[in-house]
C-alpha cells in the first residue's frame, strides 16, 4: 500500500472546494455549453486538468485499479504498466462520523462502496461513476469530496463525515433548512446536496443568493428542487 | 348509522387542507436515513451487474462466460440472451454477473467474451426522407375536420384538398414552419432495479417502482408463481417520471439469480444503462401551415408530424395536434419512424409537451409575422380550443401571468428588442391542459383505544409528498395534526392503490383516505355519543376534541373519546373507483406559463431570466408541496428546452451521451427566477382535488422557444435550443 501515499491522491477542486473530474467527452459530446457547468469546465481547463492527466498521475495505478471493471479504462491501465500495481484485500481503519471502523478493501474499492456496503451508511448515493452528479458528496477533513471517485485506501487517517452525522436529536441546520423550504422531492440527490450546502455555508457563511447560484453547481437534481434549495441555503446563511 | 356526506370542509373551516404542511419524511430524506431500493442491504447479498449490447443493431455470434466465472468473487453468470439472438438497440442486456462485491461484478462483466455481427442501424429520427428511403416509416393516423361538408357527388379527398386550399386563400395571414423536439431520457437519479430475496417459494422484492400495488403480478407471471407469493416494497423511490411501472426483465432476472444461488441479490442498472434502456420520451418533428383571419384567429391548420418511440415507430399521438388551440378546420397527419432505440416509456404528460412545442410555436410565429404581441394572439385564439379546462380560466390565468411577468411593459415585437452588446432578450407564452383524474385507491384507517391513528394504503411516495398528503386528509377529518397520523404506504400487501402516473395519485389517496376516515369517524361517534349525551350525527371532530355541534362546551378529548372503544381498535376502509363521480375529486386543468430569456447572439447561449407558471388544480391539498412540484416541472421543462437530448452515433447506432457528465441537465445556476402562482379561486376549489404532476411540465418547451424567437427575430426550430442550433438559425435567418 506504500505505493499510494495520501498526499499524492489530490484532485483539483472548484471554487467550492468540490473535487471533480473532467471528462474530455464532456466538451465534444453534447454541444450545450449554455449552463454554468460550462463555466466550471473552463475554470478547470485553466488548471490544465483532464481525466487523462489524472490517470497518468502518480496515483495512476490506484485510479486505474478502481475503474478496472470498466472496459473504457483498460487502455489507460495498459498505458501505465510501468507503475506499481497493488492488489488484494487489506484491512484498514477508517474514521467515519468520529467512529473508527475496520474495513476490508481492495485498492479499487471506493469510499462510497465501503460506506454503503460495509458500514450501511447509505446517505451518499451512487448516481454517477464520474462524480458529476454530486450525489455521493461527503466531507473529508471538512472538505466536500465525491465518495464515488475517492478510493477508500486514500482515506486512512482522515476524518470522514457523512450526511448521517447531520441527523440525530439535534440535526444540523443545513438539513433542517432543506426541510423547512421543501428543498427535496424524491430525495435521492438531497443528502449529497445537503453535505455540499453545509461545506459551502462553512466557507461562505454570509453568501448572497447569487453566490449560492454560482457555488452549488456540483449537484444535480432531476426533480427540479433548485429553486427551493436556493431558499433553503439562503435561510441558513448568517444573514438569512 | 346516519348517511355520511363525503365532502370537503369549506376553505374557512379547513384546519389542515390548504395549509402548508412540511413533509413528514423530510428530515429522513435530508439526513440520509430514508432507505431507497438501492440502499437495501440484505445479509449475505450478492451484487449483480450486467453487460449490454454496444451497438444499435447486432447479432450475437457467440458468448463465452468462462472468463467471467474465473474472476475472483464472481458467483454466478445468468444469460439473458443467447448466440444467434438479434439485438435491436444499444444497451439491451445480454448477461448478468452476480458477485461478492461491486468491483468483482464489474470485473466479471468486463471479462465476458461476446462476439457480435454488427448490422445496419438507423437512429436519426428527424431525417424523414432517409427513413422513407429505408422503408422505416409507418402510418400513425390522422384526422381532417372541416366546417363545410362535401356534396353527395364529391370525392371526399378531392373535396378536402380543395376546401383546405380555399381556406388558405381566404386567410389574411399564412405561416409555414418547421418545429420539433428531440427524444430525451428519463434519467432517474436512482436507476431502475431491485434487491430481491426468496423465503422458500415466496419472493420479496425491494423494487424501485411508482406502482407498488401493481408490480407483484409482473414478477409472479415471469417466475411462474402467483401474486400472493410476491411482496413488493418501496418506501422511497429515487425518481420515476413515468418510467417505473413494471417489474422489468432485469429485476426478474435478479430474482432468478437469487433463486439459483440461494442468496439475496441486488441489481441496479448502471448510469449508462439507465439512460439507454430504462425510459425515453418520443421525439416529434412537424411541418405546419396555418392560415388566420385579419385578427390573427387561426381558421385552418394543416400539419404532418413524425418521430420515433423506438423499433415500432409510433411517435407523438396525432390526437393532441394542434395542441389546446383547435381551429374549426384542420388536417393533421402523423408518421411513425422506426429506429434502433429501445421502446419509449411514459414520460410526464405523455404526448403533451411535444404537441405543445409543435403547435404553440407556430401560433407564436403568427404573432411575429403580424408584428403583434403573442399575448394578444394567444388570447384571441382562445375562442377555438379543445381542452379539459375552460377558455375563461385560461383568460384569467393569462392576466395573472402577464402581471407577474410585467409582460406589457417588457414586451417588444419579435427581433426588435434593444441589444446589450451581443445579448438580446425576449419573452414567450404557452398554455396547456391535462386530466388528473383520481386513480383507483383503497385505504384502511385504524383508531386505537389510546388515541393512536394509523392509515394503510398501497400507494407510493414518488417525491410529491404523498405520505404527508395521506396524513393531512386523515388529520383534517379527525381534527388532529398531520404528525398524529402514522402513515403506512409502499408495500404491495397494503390495500390496493393505483400506480402513480398521469397525475392520478393526489386525487386517489384523497378519495380513499377521506372516505375511510369519515367511515371510521362515524363509528367513533357512535361509540362516544352516549358519553356526551348526544346523537352520533350531532357530533364533530375539531381541534383535538369531539364535541356536540353548536354546543362546544359539551366536548371530550380525542384520546378519551377513543378510550370508549374498549380494548379493540376500530377499523374502517373505503375504496374509490377511477371515473366514479364524486364531490371530492374531479379532472381537467389548464395552466399558463411565460418565459423571459437572454440570448447571446455571438455564442448562441440561452440563459433563463424569469419564468412564470400559473396553475389551477382544483382544491389545493398542500400548497408548499404543490408549489415544489410546479417549480420542479418548470425546471424539468427548462431542461428539455435548453439542455438535454439523446445523441446517437450514425455509424453504430449507439447512444453516445449516456453518462451524467455528457447528458446535460440544468444545474442550480441555470434556472433564473421562477415565480409560481397556485390558481385556486372558489369556483376551482369547488371542483375538488385534481392531479398536478403532469400539467406544469407541458408548456416550458413552447414558452422558452417562443421567448428565444422573440429575442432573436428568427425561430430556432428544434428543442433543445443548444448554442449550435441557435447560431445555425441566426445564420439561416440572415441568408
Amino acid at each position: 500500500m506504500e505505493g499510494v501515499s495520501q498526499s499524492s491522491f489530490t484532485l483539483p477542486s472548484d471554487s467550492n472546494g468540490v473535487i471533480r473530474m473532467r471528462d474530455p467527452a464532456n466538451e465534444s459530446g453534447n454541444s450545450t455549453g449554455g449552463g454554468s457547468s460550462g463555466t466550471r469546465s473552463s475554470e478547470n481547463s485553466s488548471s490544465g486538468f483532464s481525466r487523462r492527466a489524472f490517470l497518468r498521475g502518480s496515483s495512476a495505478a490506484a485510479a486505474a485499479a478502481a475503474m478496472v471493471a470498466r472496459p473504457e479504462t483498460a487502455s489507460a491501465q495498459k498505458a501505465n504498466q510501468g507503475a506499481e500495481v497493488v492488489s488484494g484485500f487489506k484491512t484498514i481503519t477508517l474514521s467515519v462520523n468520529v467512529q473508527k471502523h475496520q474495513v476490508n478493501v481492495e485498492p479499487r474499492t471506493t469510499l462510497l462502496e465501503v460506506l454503503r456496503y460495509q458500514l450501511d451508511l447509505t446517505g451518499a448515493k451512487p448516481v454517477s461513476q464520474d462524480g458529476s452528479s454530486g450525489a455521493s458528496t461527503v466531507l473529508i477533513d471538512g472538505r466536500p469530496v465525491m465518495a464515488s471517485t475517492t478510493l477508500a485506501i486514500a482515506c486512512e487517517g482522515k476524518q470522514i463525515q457523512t450526511v448521517e452525522s447531520f441527523g440525530g436529536a439535534q440535526p444540523d441546520s443545513a438539513p433542517v433548512a432543506f426541510v423547512q423550504h421543501d428543498a427535496q422531492q424524491c430525495g435521492f440527490c438531497t443528502p449529497g446536496f445537503v453535505v455540499a450546502a453545509r461545506a459551502f455555508l462553512d466557507k461562505h457563511p454570509h453568501a448572497t443568493e447569487e453566490e449560492i447560484r454560482q457555488g452549488l453547481n456540483g449537484n444535480i437534481c432531476r426533480c427540479g428542487t433548485y429553486a427551493n434549495v436556493i431558499q433553503a441555503v439562503l435561510s441558513a446563511t448568517k444573514g438569512g | 348509522m346516519a348517511d355520511i356526506q363525503y365532502t370537503w370542509p369549506s376553505k374557512e373551516k379547513a384546519s389542515v387542507l390548504g395549509h402548508s404542511v412540511l413533509r413528514l419524511d423530510g428530515l429522513e430524506k435530508s439526513v440520509g436515513a430514508a432507505k431507497y431500493t438501492y440502499d437495501i442491504n440484505l445479509k449475505n447479498q450478492l451484487i449483480a451487474q450486467a453487460l449490454g449490447s454496444p451497438y444499435g443493431h447486432c447479432k450475437i455470434k457467440s458468448i463465452d462466460i468462462a472468463p467471467a466465472m474465473k474472476v475472483k468473487g464472481v458467483v454466478h453468470v445468468e444469460l439473458l440472451r443467447k448466440a444467434g439472438d438479434e439485438l435491436q438497440w444499444n444497451g439491451e442486456l445480454i448477461a448478468m454477473v452476480a458477485a461478492e462485491s461491486e468491483g468483482a461484478a464489474g470485473e466479471g462483466v468486463a471479462a465476458l467474451k461476446v462476439d457480435y455481427e454488427v448490422l445496419p442501424s438507423f437512429t436519426h429520427d428527424e431525417n424523414l426522407e432517409e427513413a422513407k428511403k429505408r422503408k422505416l416509416t409507418t402510418k400513425a393516423g390522422g384526422k381532417v375536420e372541416l366546417q363545410n361538408e362535401p356534396g353527395d357527388d364529391d370525392d371526399e379527398e378531392e373535396f378536402e384538398a380543395a376546401e383546405i386550399e380555399r381556406l388558405f386563400k381566404e386567410s389574411v395571414h399564412v405561416v409555414e414552419g418547421y418545429y420539433g423536439v428531440d427524444a430525451i431520457a428519463h434519467c432517474c437519479l436512482e436507476p431502475h432495479g431491485s434487491t430481491v430475496e426468496w423465503d422458500g417459494d415466496k419472493l420479496k422484492a425491494y423494487h424501485s417502482t411508482q406502482n407498488v400495488s401493481g408490480t407483484d403480478e409482473g414478477f409472479a407471471t415471469a417466475l411462474n408463481i402467483t401474486s400472493d407469493d410476491v411482496e413488493v416494497e418501496c418506501n422511497f423511490i429515487g425518481g420515476g417520471f413515468g418510467s417505473k411501472f413494471a417489474a422489468d426483465y432485469w429485476s426478474v432476472a435478479a430474482a432468478r439469480v437469487s433463486k439459483e444461488t440461494g442468496r439475496p441479490v441486488k441489481f441496479m442498472l448502471s448510469r449508462d444503462q439507465e439512460l439507454k434502456i430504462a425510459g425515453n420520451r418520443p421525439s416529434g418533428y412537424i411541418n405546419v401551415r396555418l392560415g388566420a383571419d385579419k385578427n390573427g384567429v387561426v381558421q385552418i391548420w394543416d400539419s404532418h408530424h413524425w418521430g420515433t418511440a423506438g423499433t415500432k415507430g409510433r411517435g407523438v399521438s396525432q390526437s393532441v395536434i394542434p395542441y389546446v388551440f383547435r381551429p374549426k378546420n384542420f388536417r393533421r397527419l402523423a408518421t411513425g419512424v422506426k429506429t434502433n432505440t429501445v421502446g419509449s416509456r411514459a414520460w410526464r404528460a405523455p404526448n403533451h409537451p411535444q404537441a405543445c412545442a409543435m403547435t404553440q410555436t407556430a401560433y407564436d410565429d403568427l404573432a411575429a409575422k403580424m408584428g403583434v404581441s403573442s399575448y394578444d394572439i394567444f388570447l384571441r385564439n382562445l375562442e377555438n380550443i379543445s381542452s379539459r379546462q375552460t377558455a375563461d380560466v385560461y383568460r384569467r390565468e393569462l392576466e395573472i401571468a402577464a402581471k407577474l411577468m410585467d409582460w406589457k411593459a417588457k414586451w417588444h415585437p419579435h427581433g426588435k428588442g434593444e441589444a446589450q452588446g451581443s445579448i438580446v432578450e425576449g419573452m414567450g407564452i404557452a398554455l396547456h391542459e391535462w386530466g388528473g383524474v383520481a386513480n383507483n385507491s383503497s385505504a384502511t384507517i385504524r383508531i386505537h383505544p389510546d388515541g393512536g391513528v394509523e392509515s394503510f394504503c398501497g400507494t407510493q411516495e414518488l417525491g410529491t409528498g404523498t405520505r404527508t398528503a395521506c396524513a393531512m386528509v386523515v388529520a383534517e377529518t379527525f381534527g388532529l395534526a398531520p404528525t398524529d397520523i402514522k402513515v403506512h404506504i409502499g408495500n404491495s400487501k397494503l390495500p390496493v392503490s393505483g400506480a402513480s402516473g398521469g397525475s392520478t395519485t393526489i386525487g386517489a389517496i384523497s378519495e380513499s383516505h377521506r372516505r375511510a376516515s369519515l367511515n371510521a369517524l362515524a363509528k367513533l361517534f357512535e361509540s362516544v355519543a352516549g358519553k356526551l349525551s348526544a346523537k352520533a350525527e350531532q357530533l364533530e371532530a375539531v381541534g383535538g376534541v369531539i364535541r356536540v355541534q353548536g354546543d362546544p362546551a359539551k366536548s371530550i378529548g380525542w384520546r378519551e373519546a377513543c378510550g370508549s372503544l374498549g380494548l379493540k381498535p376500530l377499523e374502517a376502509s373505503a375504496s374509490h373507483k377511477r371515473g366514479d363521480k364524486s364531490s371530492l375529486s374531479s379532472e381537467g386543468v389548464g395552466g399558463v406559463q411565460m418565459a423571459h430569456v437572454a440570448v447571446d447572439r455571438e455564442t448562441g447561449v440561452v440563459r433563463m431570466k424569469k419564468y412564470v407558471a400559473v396553475q389551477d388544480m382544483g382544491l389545493v391539498v398542500n400548497p408548499v408541496t404543490a408549489e415544489s412540484q410546479i417549480y420542479g416541472a418548470v425546471i424539468m421543462g427548462i431542461s428539455y428546452a435548453l439542455y438535454e437530448h439523446r445523441l446517437t452515433d450514425p455509424a453504430t447506432g449507439a447512444f453516445i451521451n449516456s453518462e451524467m457528465a455528457d447528458y446535460k441537465l440544468p444545474r442550480i445556476g441555470d434556472i433564473g427566477e421562477i415565480v409560481v402562482e397556485l390558481f385556486e379561486p372558489e369556483d376551482q376549489r369547488q371542483r375538488g382535488v385534481i392531479g398536478l404532476g403532469e400539467p406544469p411540465v407541458i408548456s416550458p418547451g413552447a414558452a422558452i422557444s417562443n421567448a428565444v424567437a422573440n429575442a432573436l427575430g428568427v425561430r430556432v426550430p428544434v428543442l433543445p435550443l443548444i448554442p449550435e442550433r441557435v447560431l445555425d438559425a441566426l445564420k439561416a435567418g440572415k441568408a
